[in-house]
Formats: structure tokens, C-alpha cells, sequence
């Protein structure tokens, strides 16, 4: 099979296998997060963390309750790295730096994993399973719970309750994502991703040297990691390390399992408000954008001439695995720049301009297409209005949505929401770009050293986390600036998405007349779209001309 | 409720508690089953795939090695004309070094990495006695872990009649055992194939000579 055929096969059956879980996990995830039954377990759960499971919250109280759980988490983890070399499984690690343990802090509670330290040298087994990991779990259900407020505002009328945080939350770790991370942590277990508590082991290599190979409890991190679009490696190498992602098949299973919660959530969506066609309509916008940027990325990285490096060696294998090549490279890449997972299975800073400055674009995009767990719906949902307000300005009438009338409070949450994440990605890398040290830390030179610092504000900004890794991002500024950047970028959305939820629910609905936009038609697919790119493009073409276009029009 | 200082504490006590509980359950319990069921159904995986005879392990299956001539007097001694090179490796300052995973991130124009392929075309073409325009692109260009254990069928083939002729083996004999090492997709779609596990040929090689 040559491999133009085989690259098609695999996207083919990654798109199969995504549309098959489509509709038994959405419907799942909609009965997880509407029926009124609690399990024995989590009534226990409820009880020692003493919190009421029972009645449900304003969305000022929700909103209160992210915030309470996201401080003690972003505290606890600090407290963790700065104090690991104490515990069990340290392997001989030092304790964290304070201004390394802010931000890697910040990053694992806030979805983001960007990660200024290198796995296998900074961080023992214990800090990683019971620090980060738990924060895997815990940042990708956050996401779902918010994103349920929001669609509760859609459905509930004249409220002021948005459901319960902490229901949420118990319900989506333990019947959503534990069952299917045990079942995918065997599957790649047995495909070779390392499970055990070893530190490093030396062995005598077959030229006579010796080599230090490194153990842990991989496995169980690395589907969570996928599945909750965290992307925080292991292993400093990330899903290209041969321990994290040994194979073909564990690559596209990777894949699948980092874009299948969101994928899925556009029905969960159209089965909470009872129409489900508005949930198809959603998810065809993802694909789209999705399938264009595959295409443009894996054409990049098949023609090489764009990158003078490229075209010297004969093709775009720096920064790349022999056992994925190009297409299962550029099929991981804009899936997980897409989704705000940010693991990577190959070297983006090595790219052509055009896949590079793409993987750039995708992230810019706000991480919608599908976008994070949870944060993607609630990403896309946002831009619905303000597509559905664009429509009404068009006919001169009050926008609605779903029998939701849109007025002004509504569009102030949904246009703060969008200037949020441009704002702190320019401001930030401008700053940067301000600072000769900061400079300093490129390790490129010219168009693709900006590039660099560019990828690093709209990533930690967009809570993706991947990087343009040449940048020496590990400095006390670099570790502040992304910090904070990631703390803006993840917990102001979420502000304005609450309050938005609170604002919804307390409206009566509207009846559906001839005036009405149907959002579940086509039209509206191609205006959603119109209004994402135009949005996202007038907002940072300026800083893209400025990085990958200028590398790409030399 | 009123927001008070009391409240507010409380509230935050209680976060405190569940995400203790949910650590316990996701970062204490679950990865230990699953620990649990790895070692006992899948041992050899579990553990990193080791390979190597009676006399302990000599690397992994899935970690690239070098395959270089004994250090002198602190320098690389660079690579060793009796077994097949893997790709270059940007993972330690001498490359295949598990504990410093990673890529160059050199970018698509950067003089640095256009020079380095330059130079590795001329060294790989002469150390293989070949053409350096038939240098395939893995032998020029590090993976992204630095710990690629493959190298392109075209870059073994490539090899061949080196590694035959400084073990004083017959190339047909060798050229057997790369084809009996090139490994496809799995499941004929995924991933890359037309790949040989350059750690595991070695290991054979050895073992004909």
C-alpha cells in the first residue's frame, strides 16, 4: 500500500471510529450530567468532601465553586512540586523552582500542560501520578461542568440555577472519563506504553556503552492526558518518546482518544435541549474547519520546498518519528492543536511555514474545532451567537438562539469572551517582543524566532500547551508572564460563560416564527464558519504577517 | 448566604476536601490497578519492552541507541563502521540519551540546520561508500524524541555492504536479515511503514558474526 492510500485509510477510520462514539457517548454524557440519581459512591464523596450533591446553584454560587476548587488545586500542586524530593517514588528529583512550580501549577489546573521542565529529569513518579495526573482528570471535567451551565441556560427558563458544580464535576470523573481511561490504559499497556515504578534502569548497550532506561506509571497518565485534552508528556519528548506512543496503532488510538469528548459533546448538547439537529449542525462546523486544516498541514509537510531545510535533506523529517512519517505527524498535529491537548507526537518548530504557522492558526481559532473538553462547546457556543447576532443585524430584528432572545447583556458576555484570549496572546507577545532577555530566548533566527514566542502566548493563552519547543521558555519571566497568561486565558472565559448561563436561564423563551434563523440548517454551518474565520483572522493577521507569513513568502 | 471571611473559608475547606478525595481515587487508586493488571497481563510491556540474552538486558526495543566507537580521551569516538547507524538524535549533548528526550526544533530555514544536514550528506555518503545525492532523509534529520529506534529500509539497505564488509560477512547474508527486519503498517494503514527496528537488526547481526 503506498502511502498517500494509507495516510487516506487512517483518516477515513479515524473519522469512522469518531462518528461511531458519537451518539452512545453524547447521549451518555447527557444522561450522566441531567439524571437526578446519585451513585452510593458519590453520595459518600459528597459526604467527606462536605458538600451538598442535592440542591442546584446560581451561577454566581457555580462560578464561585470553580473558582474555590480551581485555587486549592493550583495551591495544592505548588505545594507538591516545591516540596516533592520529601515523598515517595522522587527518584532523586530536586524540589521544583517557585517561579517553575507557578506555572507548571497553573498549567495542569488550568488544561493548558505547558511544560518548562523536561519529564524524566525534573519530576519523581508520586508528583507526577497524584499532582498532575489528578489534575488531568479533574481540569477536563471542570470544562464539561461549565459547559453544562451553559447549555442548562439554554433549556431552563425563568431560574436562576445552572445546575451543581460539584455533581458535575464527581459525575464526569468517575462515569465518564475513569471507565474509559482503564479500559484504553490496558489496550496501550499491551501495545508497549510503559506501566511500572521504576526509576532508571542502566542497561549495557550492544556497542559497549551503557544507556539509562526510564520507567513509570505511563500508561495510566498518557490516556488521561488524550482524553481530557491535558497534553502534559510523561517524558519530555511527549507522544513522539517511544515509551508514550510506540507505534502506528497507539498514535491513531492517541488521536482518537484526545478528540473523542469533544466530538461527542455537540450531541450531548443537542440531546439537552432537545433538538438534536442543532447538535449536527455544531459538529459540522468542527469538521470542517478540522479537515481543511489536515489538508493544509499534511500538504505543507508533503512538499517540502517551502523550508529551505526541507528541501536540502529531501523531505520534512526533522522533528519527526520513522514509525508515524508524515501523514500520522500532520493528522496528530492540527488534532491537537485543535483541541486544546497539546501533546505532540512530532516537533512543530520544525515544520514548514505553512504547517507550522497552521498549527499557529488552529490555536488562534480559540480552541474550538473541536476545541478542549467542555471548553470547546462552550467556545463554539459563544460564536453561535455571535453568529446568530450577525444574522439579526443583517434583518434589522432580536437575535435568538435555541428560543433564547440575545440582548445587550448577552452580547457584552459573548464579545468579552472573545476578546479575552487575543488580548492577553498580543499584549503578551508583545511584551515579550519588547524585552531584549526575552528575545534572547529564541533559539531561531529571523521571522521564526517571533513565530516562536507567538506560539508560546497562544498556547498558554488558548490552554493548549504545545510549543514551539526551541523557545527557552524556562526563565522566571517566561514562567510568570505564561502563567498568568494561562490564568487569564482559561478563568475569564469561564467568568463571562457563567454569567452568560445565569443571564439565559432567566429569560423566557421565545416561540420559533417565520422570522426565526434555523441554526440547524446549512446556511447557518457556512455563516458559523464565515463569522469564526473572519473574527479569528482580522484579529491576528497582523501577527501572523509578521511570523509565519513572512517565513512562507520569502 | 452572605459572604463573609467564614463562609468563604469553609467554602474553600471543602473544595480542599474533594479534590483530596478525587486525588485519592484518580491519582492513587486507579493508577495502581492499573499497575496491578499491567504487570501481571502484559509484563514485558509493562516494563519497556527490554531485549538481551542471559547476561541481562542490553537496551529496549522501542529506544534507539548509538551505535558509536568507544569514547578517546573524553572525545565521541563516532559512528562504528560495523553496525547499522541509526538516525542522528538530538536527545543529549551525544544523542540517544533516555534521559533527555527531545527534538532540535532547529526551524525549516535555520542556516544551523541546513549546514548540519549538509555536513551529515557528505559524512554518511562517505562512511556508507555511497552517492551523497541517494542519502535518504532520515540518515540527514533528528526525530522528535531523539530515541527513534528506526531507521528507513532504503537508509539499512544502505548500510548493507558496509556492515558486511568490516564483519567479513557475505552482503546477501546481511541483506536477508534487513528484509527479514523491515516492518509494514499496523494493520496495513497506520502509521509509517517500510521501517527497520535498527536496534533489534544489530542485535541479530551480532549474532550471525
Amino acid at each position: 500500500m503506498n502511502d498517500t492510500l494509507a495516510g487516506w485509510l487512517q483518516i477515513l477510520a479515524l473519522v469512522v471510529a469518531l462518528a461511531l462514539s458519537f451518539r452512545p457517548l453524547g447521549d451518555y454524557m447527557a444522561y450522566v450530567l441531567t439524571s437526578p440519581r446519585h451513585w452510593r459512591l458519590e453520595r459518600l464523596l459528597y459526604r467527606l468532601g462536605g458538600v451538598s450533591g442535592d440542591a442546584d446553584q446560581t451561577w454566581t454560587a457555580f462560578l464561585r465553586s470553580v473558582l474555590a476548587f480551581s485555587l486549592v488545586s493550583v495551591l495544592f500542586l505548588y505545594g507538591f512540586l516545591r516540596l516533592q524530593n520529601h515523598f515517595l517514588l522522587a527518584l532523586g528529583t530536586p524540589a521544583m523552582d517557585a517561579d517553575q512550580s507557578f506555572n507548571t501549577a497553573v498549567s495542569f489546573v488550568t488544561n493548558t500542560n505547558w511544560q518548562s521542565y523536561s519529564g524524566e529529569s525534573a519530576l519523581g513518579h508520586l508528583v507526577q501520578m497524584a499532582g498532575l495526573a489528578v489534575q488531568n482528570f479533574v481540569s477536563a471535567a471542570v470544562g464539561i461542568a461549565v459547559v453544562a451551565a451553559l447549555i442548562r441556560g439554554f433549556t431552563r427558563q425563568k431560574t436562576d440555577r445552572v445546575g451543581n458544580f460539584w455533581v458535575d464535576l464527581t459525575r464526569i470523573v468517575l462515569r465518564v472519563l475513569l471507565p474509559l481511561c482503564a479500559v484504553f490504559a490496558i489496550v496501550l499497556v499491551a501495545s508497549g506504553v510503559v506501566q511500572n515504578f521504576h526509576g532508571f534502569h542502566t542497561v549495557g548497550t550492544l556497542s559497549g556503552s551503557t544507556q539509562s532506561i526510564p520507567g513509570g506509571p505511563v500508561a495510566s497518565q498518557e490516556v488521561i492526558k488524550e482524553l481530557g485534552t491535558n497534553g502534559g508528556g510523561f517524558y519530555n519528548a511527549n507522544s513522539a518518546h517511544p515509551f508514550e506512543n510506540p507505534n502506528g496503532f497507539t498514535n491513531w488510538l492517541e488521536i482518537y482518544l484526545l478528540l473523542v469528548i469533544a466530538v461527542s459533546l455537540p450531541r450531548t448538547f443537542g440531546t439537552m435541549v432537545g433538538d438534536r439537529r442543532q447538535g449536527y449542525a455544531i459538529v459540522g462546523v468542527m469538521a470542517l474547519i478540522w479537515a481543511a486544516s489536515v489538508a493544509v498541514v499534511t500538504a505543507n509537510e508533503l512538499h517540502s520546498v517551502s523550508s529551505t531545510a526541507g528541501h536540502t535533506a529531501g523531505g520534512m523529517m526533522e522533528g519527526k518519528e520513522n514509525r508515524f512519517g508524515i501523514w500520522s505527524s500532520a493528522l496528530f498535529a492540527v488534532s491537537t492543536t485543535l483541541t486544546s491537548c497539546g501533546a505532540v507526537n512530532s516537533f512543530h518548530d520544525s515544520y514548514t511555514p505553512g504547517g507550522g504557522g497552521m498549527t499557529i492558526f488552529n490555536m488562534m481559532l480559540g480552541e474550538i474545532a473541536p476545541g478542549g473538553t467542555g471548553s470547546g462547546l462552550y467556545g463554539i457556543l459563544v460564536l453561535a451567537v455571535v453568529a446568530v447576532f450577525v444574522a439579526g443585524l443583517m434583518v434589522g430584528r432580536t437575535p435568538e438562539y435555541l428560543g433564547k432572545k440575545l440582548r445587550g447583556r448577552q452580547m457584552k458576555f459573548a464579545s468579552l469572551y472573545i476578546l479575552t484570549t487575543p488580548a492577553v496572546v498580543l499584549t503578551g507577545a508583545g511584551i515579550a517582543m519588547a524585552l531584549p532577555g526575552e528575545r534572547a530566548a529564541m533559539l531561531n533566527p529571523g521571522p521564526h524566532g517571533f513565530s516562536e514566542v507567538l506560539y508560546a502566548f497562544t498556547s498558554a493563552a488558548n490552554n493548549n500547551g504545545s510549543a514551539f519547543a526551541g523557545l527557552s521558555a524556562n526563565t522566571a519571566w517566561y514562567n510568570t508572564a505564561l502563567g498568568l497568561a494561562m490564568l487569564v486565558g482559561r478563568f475569564l472565559p469561564v467568568v463571562f460563560i457563567l454569567a452568560l448561563a445565569g443571564s439565559l436561564a432567566a429569560e423566557q423563551p421565545v416561540p420559533v416564527n417565520a422570522g426565526t434563523l434555523p441554526t440547524h440548517r446549512l446556511l447557518f454551518v457556512g455563516l458559523l464558519t464565515g463569522v469564526i474565520l473572519i473574527v479569528v483572522g482580522l484579529t491576528y493577521f497582523p501577527a501572523l504577517a509578521l511570523g509565519p507569513l513572512a517565513e512562507g513568502l520569502r | 448566604m452572605p459572604l463573609t471571611l467564614r463562609t468563604l473559608l469553609l467554602h474553600h475547606l471543602s473544595a480542599l476536601r474533594m479534590l483530596l478525595v478525587l486525588t485519592v481515587i484518580t491519582g492513587i487508586c486507579y493508577p495502581l490497578l492499573i499497575t496491578g493488571i499491567a504487570q501481571a497481563a502484559f509484563p514485558s510491556q509493562a516494563n519497556g519492552s527490554l531485549i538481551g540474552g542471559n547476561g541481562g538486558a542490553t537496551g529496549s526495543r522501542l529506544i534507539g541507541q548509538d551505535f558509536d566507537l568507544p569514547k578517546r580521551e573524553g572525545r565521541p569516538g563516532g559512528p562504528d563502521p560495523k553496525w547499522f547507524q541509526p538516525r542522528p538524535s538530538a536527545a543529549g549533548s551525544a544523542g540517544y540519551d533516555p534521559t533527555s528526550s527531545g527534538a532540535s526544533n532547529l526551524g525549516p530555514d535555520n542556516p544551523v540546520l541546513i549546514r548540519m544536514i549538509e555536513e551529515r550528506r557528505a559524512a554518511v555518503a562517505a562512511f556508507d561508500g555511497v552517492r551523497p545525492s541517494g542519502v535518504p532523509v532520515d540518515a540527514l534529520t533528528a526525530s522528535g524524541s531523539g530515541l527513534d529506534p528506526h531507521i528507513s529500509r532504503a537508509y539499512a539497505n544502505q548500510q548493507v555492504n558496509r556492515v558486511a564488509r568490516v564483519r567479513g560477512l557475505h552482503p546477501a547474508t546481511v541483506r536477508k536479515l534487513v528484509a527479514d527486519h523491515v516492518e509494514g503498517r499496523v494493520g496495513g494503514f497506520l502509521g509509517h511503514g517500510d521501517v527497520v527496528n535498527v536496534v533489534e537488526l544489530n542485535r541479530d547481526v551480532a549474532g550471525v558474526a
